[in-house]
């Protein structure tokens, strides 16, 4: 039940990128199509998985031992380049298709703020393991919600009368804000039912 | 002459937020009030100058395979720094922040800026594309925050601007304000530089 509950607070209310602008960049820089941007979402997935996992080992059975907590941003952007290359190399090895498919968008996970950011609020949140793991994975949810509905609007846009001025990004900023709106009516549905 | 034009770069022209569309989380983040944006402008182009200048001094000893880990521990290096710098001298910035200040590290105006300019310029002048690069990192954050605080709170640095009978727009320091500031500021800067050239 509280596992169920975290999935709709963090894929309706608390969105990653439209309320705790989480993961803007690849959200506003591989969003032009539809079909990248789910390809960009499962890799982002699949990392913000295993990164929350790694990282709570990670500060529970290295940091807090040795009492280097203050070393958590070294250690755990450590873990999360590693991660991300070692999965590189699985897939490669593994599955060439997916590899293909999914190959473009590893390398910009790492700098993707929304995976370190998920490993921190994990902590902070003091979570346990197995919650750590389903708010890595319903990030990555809300991350893939809110890039593909918008992957979608911005195929329109693309045909749309644009004036020069607001031509690409501001246009999508816009687009995103309006979004964000729709996202913040949610957050009334939250009191009222639970 | 040169070392200012690698400064001049980053403020206007290669303006990292309004032209580079670069570190948007941040920007968006901590643009509720001005303080904050100020905040977040002079920790990041703190940490922009250090790594700059560390990145450029090591550029030769660094293998080309692995350099972008070896950035990724500098640059968390001094983000670590000063995050307990401002942990011990202003605890209601390091409240307000919260976890963007660890983010600084995966901030991409400061990994492109040592990808792009440190690896390949001597130091001095490295440092100066941070310093130049930070101040416009600065610029923009201060213009984003000054506007939404005043129209969503009514108030400039904490302080009331206007009486009683005004209601402010609270939709701007929420999270929809965020996007429609930082998008119209943008399209503003197009507006005015392309006319410029015209």
């Amino acid at each position: 039940m509280t596992l169920l509950l975290l999935l709709v607070s963090t894929v309706f209310i608390n969105n990653f990128v439209l309320s705790r602008f989480l993961g803007i960049c690849p959200f506003l820089g591989v969003s032009k199509k539809v079909e990248t941007a789910i390809g960009m979402s499962v890799a982002v997935t699949f990392v913000m998985g295993l990164a929350s996992v790694m990282s709570w080992l990670v500060q529970y059975f290295v940091l807090v031992p040795l009492h280097i907590e203050y070393m958590q941003t070294i250690a755990f952007i450590l873990v999360i380049a590693g991660l991300v290359q070692f999965v590189e190399m699985v897939i490669k090895k593994t599955s060439p298709t997916l590899y293909q498919a999914l190959g473009v968008y590893l390398p910009l996970i790492t700098t993707n703020c929304a995976v370190l950011g998920v490993a921190i609020l994990n902590i902070q949140s003091s979570y346990n393991l197995i919650t750590t793991l389903f708010n890595g994975i319903y990030g990555g949810i809300s991350f893939t919600v809110a890039i593909v509905l918008f992957a979608g609007v911005r195929e329109r846009l693309e045909t749309a009368p644009i004036p020069k001025a607001l031509e690409g990004f501001p246009i999508a900023m816009i687009a995103a804000s309006l979004f964000s709106i729709a996202f913040l009516g949610f957050g009334g549905l939250f009191s009222k039912f639970f | 002459m040169n070392l200012w034009k690698d400064f001049k770069n980053g403020i206007i022209k290669e303006n990292p937020v309004l032209r580079l569309v670069l570190g948007t989380c941040p920007t968006l983040a901590v643009t509720t009030a001005l303080f904050n944006g100020i905040g977040m402008g002079i920790a990041a182009t703190a940490v922009l100058i250090g790594s700059n200048l560390i990145i450029s001094a090591i550029k030769k000893i660094v293998p080309n395979e692995v350099r972008i880990p070896i950035y990724i521990v500098v640059i968390a290096t001094f983000v670590t720094a000063v995050q307990m710098l401002i942990q011990a001298f202003s605890p209601e910035l390091d409240k307000q922040l919260g976890i963007f200040i660890p983010l600084i590290v995966v901030n991409c105006i400061i990994l492109a800026r040592a990808e792009s300019f440190a690896a390949k310029n001597p130091p001095l002048n490295s440092v100066m594309d941070g310093i130049g690069m930070g101040i416009g990192f600065t610029l923009a954050l201060v213009i984003i925050s000054s506007v939404r605080e005043i129209l969503g709170a009514g108030t400039i640095f904490g302080m009331p601007l206007f009486g009683a009978g005004f209601e402010p727009a609270l939709i701007m320091i929420l999270p929809p304000g965020g996007f429609l500031v930082f998008g119209l500021t943008i399209a503003a800067v197009n507006k005015l530089t392309s006319r410029k050239k015209a």
